[in-house]
């Protein structure tokens, strides 16, 4: 244990995911020795994105405005709707260059473990969004795990009976991964054999 | 195959520790505690991913150290091919197949088939139907390395609808109206797919073990009784309809009861002896010769795949009598590899006295 502010900090660290005592410790000390200008650079960063970034009201990505650059380019099309996780899961699939329709961010995934919910995701929303008809297909792209796999059929069965097409991801992803960690060729692949269910 | 040489670091009793074993029999002799049996357990470990022992992985890392690595020599097809695997508790284990990561540790399972037989194995004819499945179900990742996935898919739905049955269960009675179910239909039909998949692998293995065990049996305890094994399952047939007919029908009371009924978490493998079940009935004896003729029978059936398994007998010529011994010795004799481990050294029979390894705390040291 150290005194004060060094071990607040390192407490602080230590609670972001993935950041284990350890590293909260070896990152603590590189920000005590680093330059003054840096740090205050990161810190003003970290207050910023709380205060500026705001969720799309449409597709519930990360944007600054109230909807995102995605929502906003007249040149995709509204006909095809891609269901992702996370936020990070639309910049994972932007990097395949391989889609030119809109996206919905559901905020993670049906886990009853953890409490998860269709009521804690964007589901509602969802269907609001499919309600007037533009929507032709609807690509899956919740992650190749047992809670992805889980919320793909849930939306699927909600879905079906409206008449749209409804697709998943090839297989060929890491099964029991996050669709992040893919490649962009992985992924890719998996988009272009997408399969109807 | 055959293990030419393990290595542990910071596994157990083990700061660092190296050993080059042959094929045939291999005996490592010490005085209880000293250390023999986390040995085999390392290298167990790196054939299931598990310890036949513990539960965690806490236990295996040294006191005092952050993380264990055990690394071995497989000899196969006179290839020889490099496993490391590191244990860090709390985390994913890191491997190394050659000498290139693999993605995740899983991928190594394959890399060594091995057979323990441990006094633990006891358990498996005494103990709850949870260790019979896991003796199938470690068999059959061994024999087919894809079915771990099967196998953790399945366990990953079943807590998960699990959980969900329980939080509507809860809700129902604090607030008298059904909690929310919606998605247990999801649930339900994720279930039976990976149910039948795992439901159907272990029929067909248990068919495929059913002859070996038999012959196992009566092999060890020289024809004193009929040795039969029979799978027990909660649903009819292995298909996914079934699994999820059988899970309709037990929904009432999965509800009430906040727990999934029926599936191959809740089958059995039933143990008979003549016309009656092992468990309650058999002698000390029979009960032991059972066990170690299941580990025989896993053993014969992964040969007859046509890969020549480790076979590891832990401290296990102690607790038989001296025909039994005997007879045992003749049906590992000709065994690729055999590591034995024994306090004393006059209880494994002569024919299988080949290299000889003296184990010390934290060493273990071959006798010319
Ligand atoms: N994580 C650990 N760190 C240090 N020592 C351990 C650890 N786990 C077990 N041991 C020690 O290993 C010994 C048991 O070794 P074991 O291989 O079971 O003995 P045996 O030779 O009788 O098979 C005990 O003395 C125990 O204290
Ligand atoms: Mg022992
Ligand atoms: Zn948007």
């Amino acid at each position: 244990m150290y005194e004060g502010a060094i071990q607040d900090l390192i407490d602080e660290l230590g609670r972001l995911p993935g950041i284990g005592p350890k590293s909260a410790q070896r990152l603590a000390f590189h920000v005590l020795s680093a330059d003054p200008i840096d740090v205050r650079r990161l810190a003003a960063s970290l207050v910023k994105v709380k205060e500026v970034v705001k969720f799309c009201t449409i597709c519930f990505n990360v944007a600054e405005d109230d909807k995102c650059r995605i929502c906003r380019d007249p040149r995709r099309s509204d006909e095809i709707l891609c269901v992702v996780e996370e936020p990070k899961d639309v910049v994972a699939i932007e990097r395949t260059n391989e889609f030119r329709g809109r996206y919905h961010v559901l905020g993670g995934a049906i886990n009853p473990l953890e409490g998860v919910g269709p009521d804690n995701l964007r589901v509602r929303e969802l269907m609001q969004r499919l309600a007037d008809g533009e929507v032709k297909e609807l690509i899956l792209a919740t992650d190749p795990n047992t809670e992805g796999e889980a919320t793909a059929t849930y939306i699927a069965l909600l879905v079906k009976p409206m008449g749209i097409t409804v697709s998943r991801l090839a297989s060929g992803l890491p099964v029991g991964g996050d669709l992040e960690y893919a490649d962009e060729i992985t992924l890719g692949r998996a988009f272009e054999g997408r399969r109807t269910i | 195959m055959y293990v030419r040489r393990l290595e542990l670091v910071d596994v157990r009793s083990y700061a660092r520790v190296g050993v080059d074993l042959q094929p045939g029999p291999n005996v490592l002799v010490g005085p209880n505690g000293v250390g023999k049996t986390n040995l085999i357990e390392a290298l167990g470990y790196v054939a299931t991913l598990g310890s036949h022992r513990v539960a965690t992985d806490a236990p295996l890392v040294r006191a005092g150290a952050g993380s264990a690595v055990i690394r071995c020599a497989i000899v196969h097809e006179s290839r020889e091919l490099l496993v490391e695997l590191e244990i860090v508790p709390g985390r994913a284990n890191r491997a190394r197949l050659g000498r290139a990561p693999v993605r995740r540790a899983r991928d190594i399972l394959g890399a060594l088939r091995l057979v323990l037989f441990a006094p633990e194995d006891l358990s498996l004819v005494r103990g709850d139907p949870a260790e019979r499945r896991r003796y199938l179900d470690d068999l059959l990742v061994l024999r087919q390395p894809r079915f771990a996935a099967v196998r953790s898919d399945y366990e990953r739905v079943l807590k998960q609808r699990n959980a969900l049955l329980r939080s509507s269960y809860l809700t129902k009675r604090v607030t008298k109206t059904a909690g929310d179910l919606s998605t247990l239909e999801v649930w339900d039909q994720h279930l039976a797919e990976h149910g039948a998949v795992l439901l159907a692998a272990r029929l067909a293995l248990v068919d495929a073990l059913a002859p070996h065990l038999s012959k196992a049996y009566d092999a060890v305890s020289a024809g004193e009784g009929a040795a039969a094994i029979a799978y027990q399952a909660t649903v009819p047939e292995p298909t996914a309809d079934a699994v999820l007919a059988a899970l309709r029908a037990s929904r009432p009371q999965e509800v009430e009861r906040g727990v999934t009924l029926v599936g191959p978490h809740r089958d059995e493998l039933a143990l008979t002896l003549g016309p009656l079940p092992v468990k309650g009935y058999a002698s000390h004896g029979e009960s032991w010769s059972f066990a170690l003729a299941l580990r025989l029978a896993a053993y014969e059936l992964l040969r007859a795949d046509g890969i020549e398994p480790v076979l590891v007998l832990d401290d296990v010529f102690a607790e038989l009598d001296t025909g039994r011994r005997e007879r045992l010795a003749t049906l590992i004799a000709d065994a690729a590899q055999v590591l034995i481990t024994c306090a004393v050294e006059a209880d494994v029979p002569t024919r299988l006295s080949g290299i000889r390894y003296t184990v010390r705390p934290g060493e273990v040291v071959r006798e010319q």
